[in-house]
C-alpha cells in the first residue's frame, strides 16, 4: 500500500488541481502535492533502509491479482535501483513545478499533465510485473505529447507527433517482446520469469524486441531522432521531465527487463549493443558541436550521455552496470538543471541562440552560475556527479579485455574531449564576455521559485559527486543479483 | 410453449412491447411534444436495458432455432446499452425532426433483428435476423430528409447489403445441399474438409464479412457513414457491427469447427489486410465521420485477428473489446453528433482550437480517441492488448509485429484530431456549444466506462465467468 500511494498521491493532486479556480491556488496545490510526493519518497526510503539491512531482495512488496485468467498481477516492490530512480523522479517533478510557476495559459491543464506524468514514472519504477510496467510506461507517453503540442515552442506540432509515434513504436516492439516472454515463461512476473530457464533460442528472438523497444525511450542509436526535436520544442518543465526521467525509463527497462530476464541473449547481443552505444556517444557529441541553439545543444548531448548508460549495460560487468545506473541518476539531475537554466534564460532574453547571447553573468549571476555548474558537471568535472558516474562506466568497460570492447571504451572516453569543446564554447560565448544586447541589462535574476528548483537539483548533483558511495552502496545488491543471474546463464 | 418462454424470450418481448407502444402513440390524433416524447422513449429504453440484468435463464425455443444463455444475454445488454446511449445523444437532432416515432420504430426493429442474429442456432434464423437488422437501417440512413448525401447513403447501404445477403443465401443453400440440415450443431457434425463444403462455407463466410465490413468488402462503409445522420452512423458502427461480430463468432464456434484450419489462415490474412487498409485510408481523411469509419474498419481487423485464435480466451477478449468499443466510439460520436446538430459542421478543420470554448466536449472526444488508439489508462489499451494476446497463440511473430506496429499508425490519425482540438491560435474557432442534459449523461457514462472498465478488471473477469 505504501508504494501504491506513490501512484495514488499524484492522482489525488490532479483531482485537487482540477477543482481549483484561481491561478495562484493551482500553483500552490500543485507545489504542495509535489512536496508531499518528496516527503512520501523520503518516508519510503527510511522504510526501505530499515528493511534492507536484513533482506537483499525486493522490499515493500505488494502483489494482488488483476486479471487472474491471464495471470496478470498488480505487483510492486522496490530495490536499490528503483529506489534511486524514485528519488530522482520526486526531485525532478518538484523542480519542474517550480520552474513552471509563471505559466499562465491553461495552467491547470499544464500541472495536471505534469502530475500524470509523474504518476506514470513512479508506477513504472515500482512495477515487478512486466504487464504493469508496460502499462505505466505507456501512461507517460500521451501527457508528453499534449505538453509539447500545447505549450511547446518552434515546430512543436511536428516534434510532438514525432515523439509520440516513435515512443509508441518502441512500445509496440516491447509489447511483441512481452508476448514472446509470456508465451515462453507463462507469466508476467519479473521474479518468476527470472527463475525459469528460458530456451536460449527463444531468448535470442525476444531480446531485440525488448531492447530496441526500450532503446527507443533511451535514445539508442539510430532510434534517437525524437530526442533533439522533442526536447527543444517542449516547455521547460517537460524538457526536464523528458530528459531527466523519460529517457531513464528506457535505460531502466533495458536493464531490468531485457538484460535481467534474458541473460543469455544479453551476452549474445552484447557486441552489437556496445557498437550502437559507442556510435551514439560519439555521434551525439559531434552533432552537438554543430548546434547553435542551447536547447538543441543539451538535447544532442543527452543522446551522447545516455549512450553511456547503454554502454554500461552492454558491457555486462558489475562495475559497468553500477556505472550505468549512476549515470542514469546523474544525467537525470544534470540535464534537468541544464534545461531549467536554459528555460530561465529563454524566458528573459527570448532567444536560445548562442550567437545572440553574451555577458549574462553580469546581468543574471545566479542563473549564469547554475548554467556554468551544469555545463561543468556535464563535461565531467571531478567533485560533481557526472564525473563519478562516467568514471565508473569507463572502469567497468575497461574490465572487458576483448579488442572490440577496448576500442569501444577508448572511443567513448575520447568523446569527453568533444564534450569539453562544445560545453566550454557554449558557456563562454553565452555567459561570459561582454553584454551583447543592451536590452539584456534590464533583465532580472532568478526568482525564489527558480532558485529553489535549481538548488534542489544542485544538492543532488553535489551529494553524488562528493559521496558517490551513498548511491553505489544502495545499488550494489541488485546489481550483484543481476550479475549472478548473468553468470549463471552463460 | 415452454414454461419459461417469457424468461428466455424476455429481451425480445421487451423490444416488441416498446414497438407496440410507439406504434399506438403514433396512431393517436394528438401528438405529444417532442421533448416529452423523447423523455418517455428514453425511459422505456432505460427500463429495457435494466431488465436484461434480472431473471436470466439458459435454454432454447422454437425447436432449437433460438438459443439463449448468459453470454447471449450479456451481448444483448451491450446492444441495449448502445441503443440507449445513442438515443440520449441524439435528442438535440431529433427534437427538430418531424418523424421521431418512425426513427425509433425503425431503430428498435433493427435491434430486434440483431437479437435474433445473436441467439440464432439455425442458419435460417440467422438470415432472418440479419435482414431484419439491415433493412430498417437503410431506411433510417435516409433520415436527413433534406440532404442528398443521406439518400445516397441509404441507397448504397441497401444495395450492398442486398448483394451480400444474396451471397450469404447462396452459401446457405450450398450448405444445405452438402449437409441436409440448417441447424448449427448438425452442420458442425456433417461438414468435412471437402472442396464443395469449403466453398459453401466460404460463400456464407464472405456474406458475414460484408456485414462486419472487413477488407476487401469494406467499400460501402465510408460513404454510408459519411452520408447518414450521426445517430445512424453511430448505430451502424457500434450496434450493427457488434451484432455482426457476435453472429460471426457464433458461426465460427458452433457451426464451422471442422473447417477451422481453413478459416484460421483466411482470417489472419483478412484481418491483416483490414487493419492495414483501414489505417491507410484513415490517415488522410478530412471528414471526421469518414475518419472514424475507416478507423472502425481497422478496429474490426483486430477483432478478426482474435477470432482466428478460436479459443475461449479470444472470444472473451472480443466481447470485452466490443463493450469498450461501444463506450469509446459512442463518446466520440456523441461529441460529433452535438457539433453536427448545432453547427452542421463535420470536417476536421471545423474543430480547430475546439478546446478554447468547449472544454468538456474536447476532453470527452480526446479520451474517446485515446481509448480507440489503445492508450492507457483507458480501457481501449486493455481491450486491444487482450485481443492481440489471445491472437498471439496462433500467429507468428511477424503477424503480431505488423499488427502491433499498426497500432502506432492508427495513433497518428487519432492524435491528429487531438492536436487539432488543442491547437492554440484563436483567430477562428467554434463558439461554445450548449450540451443538453441527456447528451451530458450519455457522455459521462461513456467516459466513465472508458476509464473504469479497464483499470478495474471486474468487467473482463465477469465476461470470463459467462463462458
Amino acid at each position: 500500500m505504501l508504494l501504491s500511494s506513490l501512484v495514488i498521491l499524484p492522482l489525488l493532486t490532479v483531482l485537487a488541481v482540477a477543482f481549483c479556480k484561481e491561478l495562484q491556488q493551482i500553483r500552490v496545490v500543485a507545489f504542495i502535492g509535489t512536496l508531499l510526493q518528496l516527503a512520501l519518497v523520503a518516508y519510503i526510503y527510511t522504510a526501505y533502509q530499515s528493511q534492507s539491512i536484513t533482506q537483499s531482495n525486493f522490499l515493500l512488496e505488494r502483489d494482488c491479482e488483476w486479471f487472474p485468467l491471464l495471470n496478470i498481477h498488480y505487483h510492486v516492490g522496490v530495490d536499490g535501483i528503483s529506489m534511486a530512480m524514485i528519488i530522482l523522479t520526486a526531485i525532478i517533478v518538484i523542480a519542474g513545478v517550480l520552474v513552471s510557476w509563471k505559466i499562465k495559459e491553461l495552467s491547470k491543464e499544464f500541472f495536471i499533465l505534469l502530475l500524470l506524468l509523474s504518476a506514470g514514472a513512479y508506477g513504472f519504477f515500482i512495477s515487478l510485473d512486466v504487464f504493469t510496467l508496460f502499462f505505466f510506461l505507456e501512461v507517460a507517453v500521451i501527457p508528453k505529447f499534449l505538453l509539447i503540442t500545447i505549450w511547446g515552442s518552434g515546430k512543436k506540432e511536428y516534434s510532438a507527433m514525432k515523439l509520440a509515434l516513435m515512443l509508441m513504436t518502441g512500445s509496440a516492439l516491447i509489447f511483441v517482446g512481452l508476448m514472446g516472454l509470456y508465451y515462453t515463461a507463462h507469466s508476467f512476473d519479473l521474479q518468476t520469469i527470472s527463475k525459469t530457464l528460458l530456451n536460449p533460442e527463444a531468448q535470442k528472438i525476444i531480446f531485440p524486441f525488448l531492447f530496441i523497444g526500450f532503446g527507443f525511450f533511451a535514445a539508442l542509436f539510430p532510434f534517437h531522432t525524437w530526442v533533439p526535436d522533442g526536447h527543444s520544442s517542449a516547455p521547460t518543465a517537460a524538457s526536464m521531465f523528458l530528459a531527466g526521467i523519460s529517457m531513464k525509463l528506457g535505460g531502466y527497462g533495458c536493464l531490468r527487463v531485457a538484460t535481467y530476464l534474458l541473460p543469455y541473449a544479453a551476452q549474445y547481443y552484447s557486441p552489437y549493443i556496445i557498437a550502437l552505444a559507442a556510435i551514439a556517444i560519439l555521434y551525439g557529441a559531434f552533432a552537438t558541436m554543430m548546434q547553435t541553439d542551447l536547447k538543441y545543444i543539451n538535447a544532442y548531448s543527452s543522446v551522447s550521455h545516455c549512450g553511456f548508460v547503454l554502454l554500461g549495460i552492454g558491457m555486462l560487468t558489475q562495475t559497468a552496470i553500477t556505472g550505468a545506473v549512476m549515470q542514469m541518476v546523474s544525467h537525470g539531475l544534470i540535464t534537468a538543471l541544464f534545461f531549467a537554466a536554459i528555460g530561465m534564460l529563454y524566458e528573459r532574453t527570448h532567444t536560445r541562440q548562442v550567437k545572440e547571447l553574451g555577458g549574462l553573468l553580469k546581468v543574471m549571476p545566479f542563473i549564469s552560475t547554475v548554467f556554468i555548474i551544469a555545463g561543468l558537471c556535464s563535461l565531467g568535472l571531478p567533485g560533481l556527479s557526472g564525473f563519478a558516474a562516467e568514471v565508473t562506466v569507463f572502469v567497468g568497460s575497461w574490465q572487458r579485455t576483448e579488442t572490440a570492447y577496448r576500442i569501444a571504451t577508448i572511443v567513448s572516453c575520447a568523446s569527453i574531449v568533444v564534450t569539453a569543446v562544445y560545453i566550454l564554447r557554449a558557456t563562454g560565448s553565452s555567459i561570459l564576455g561582454a553584454v551583447k544586447n543592451e536590452h539584456f541589462l534590464s533583465l532580472k535574476d532568478a526568482t525564489w521559485n527558480e532558485k529553489l528548483a535549481a538548488l534542489l537539483l544542485l544538492i543532488g548533483i553535489i551529494v553524488i559527486g562528493i559521496m558517490p558511495y551513498v548511491l553505489q552502496n544502495a545499488i550494489t545488491a541488485p546489481v550483484v543479483d543481476i550479475m549472478n543471474h548473468l553468470n549463471a546463464n552463460k | 410453449m415452454p414454461e419459461n418462454f417469457f424468461i428466455l424470450f424476455k429481451q425480445e418481448l421487451w423490444l416488441t412491447a416498446i414497438l407496440f407502444i410507439l406504434l399506438i402513440s403514433k396512431l393517436k390524433d394528438k401528438q405529444p411534444a417532442a421533448t416529452s416524447l423523447l423523455t418517455g422513449i428514453n425511459i422505456l429504453l432505460l427500463l429495457n436495458f435494466l431488465s436484461g440484468f434480472f431473471f436470466n435463464a439458459e435454454g432454447s425455443l422454437f425447436g432449437k432455432m433460438f438459443v439463449t444463455n448468459h453470454l447471449h444475454v450479456f451481448e444483448k445488454n451491450i446492444l441495449n446499452l448502445a441503443a440507449l446511449l445513442i438515443s440520449l445523444q441524439s435528442t438535440k437532432w431529433l427534437e427538430n425532426h418531424e418523424h421521431i416515432i418512425e426513427f425509433y420504430v425503425l431503430m428498435i426493429s433493427s435491434l430486434l433483428g440483431m437479437f435474433f442474429m445473436i441467439s440464432a442456432a439455425n442458419v435460417l434464423m440467422l438470415y432472418v435476423g440479419l435482414e431484419l437488422s439491415t433493412i430498417p437501417l437503410a431506411a433510417v440512413a435516409n433520415f436527413d430528409l433534406k440532404r442528398k448525401t443521406s439518400g445516397e447513403a441509404a441507397m448504397k447501404l441497401i444495395i450492398s447489403s442486398a448483394f451480400s445477403s444474396a451471397i450469404l443465401l447462396l452459401g446457405i443453400s450450398f450448405i444445405y445441399g452438402c449437409t441436409g440440415s440448417l441447424d448449427f450443431a448438425d452442420i458442425n457434425n456433417l461438414l468435412h474438409k471437402e472442396p464443395l463444403h469449403a466453398a459453401a462455407f466460404l460463400l456464407f463466410f464472405v456474406g458475414l464479412l460484408f456485414k462486419v465490413s472487413a477488407v476487401p468488402f469494406h467499400l460501402w462503409t465510408a460513404d454510408v457513414y459519411e452520408g447518414s445522420p450521426v445517430a445512424v452512423t453511430s448505430f451502424l458502427s457500434v450496434a450493427s457491427k457488434a451484432a455482426a461480430v457476435f453472429a460471426l463468432l457464433n458461426v465460427l464456434n458452433k457451426m464451422a469447427q471442422p473447417l477451422s484450419s481453413i478459416w484460421h489462415d483466411a482470417l489472419i490474412w483478412i484481418s491483416l489486410l483490414t487493419i492495414i487498409v483501414g489505417n491507410l485510408f484513415a490517415l488522410r481523411q478530412q471528414n471526421i465521420k469518414r475518419l472514424l469509419a475507416f478507423s472502425s474498419v481497422s478496429q474490426v481487423g483486430f477483432l478478426l485477428l482474435a477470432a482466428s485464435a478460436n479459443s475461449s480466451l479470444g472470444n472473451a477478449a472480443i466481447i470485452y473489446f466490443i463493450l469498450i468499443y461501444v463506450f469509446s466510439n459512442l463518446a466520440a460520436f456523441g461529441v460529433i453528433a452535438l457539433v453536427s446538430a448545432v453547427k452542421q459542421k463535420e470536417t476536421l478543420t471545423d474543430y480547430h482550437a475546439f478546446y478554447t470554448n468547449n472544454k468538456f466536449l474536447s476532453w470527452c472526444l480526446s479520451i474517446a480517441l485515446f481509448s480507440l488508439a489503445g492508450v492507457p489508462p483507458t480501457a481501449g489499451f486493455f481491450g486491444k492488448l487482450f485481443l492481440l494476446m489471445s491472437a498471439s497463440q496462433g500467429i507468428t511473430f511477424t503477424v503480431l509485429t505488423i499488427a502491433a506496429l499498426n497500432m502506432v499508425v492508427s495513433m497518428y490519425y487519432y492524435l491528429r484530431v487531438v492536436r487539432t482540438l488543442f491547437a492554440n491560435n484563436e483567430n477562428e474557432c467554434l463558439e461554445a456549444i450548449e450540451v443538453p442534459i441527456t447528451a451530458k449523461i450519455a457522455l459521462v457514462i461513456c467516459v466513465a466506462g472508458i476509464l473504469l472498465t479497464g483499470v478495474l478488471s471486474g468487467a473482463y473477469n465477469y465476461i470470463i465467468t459467462l463462458q
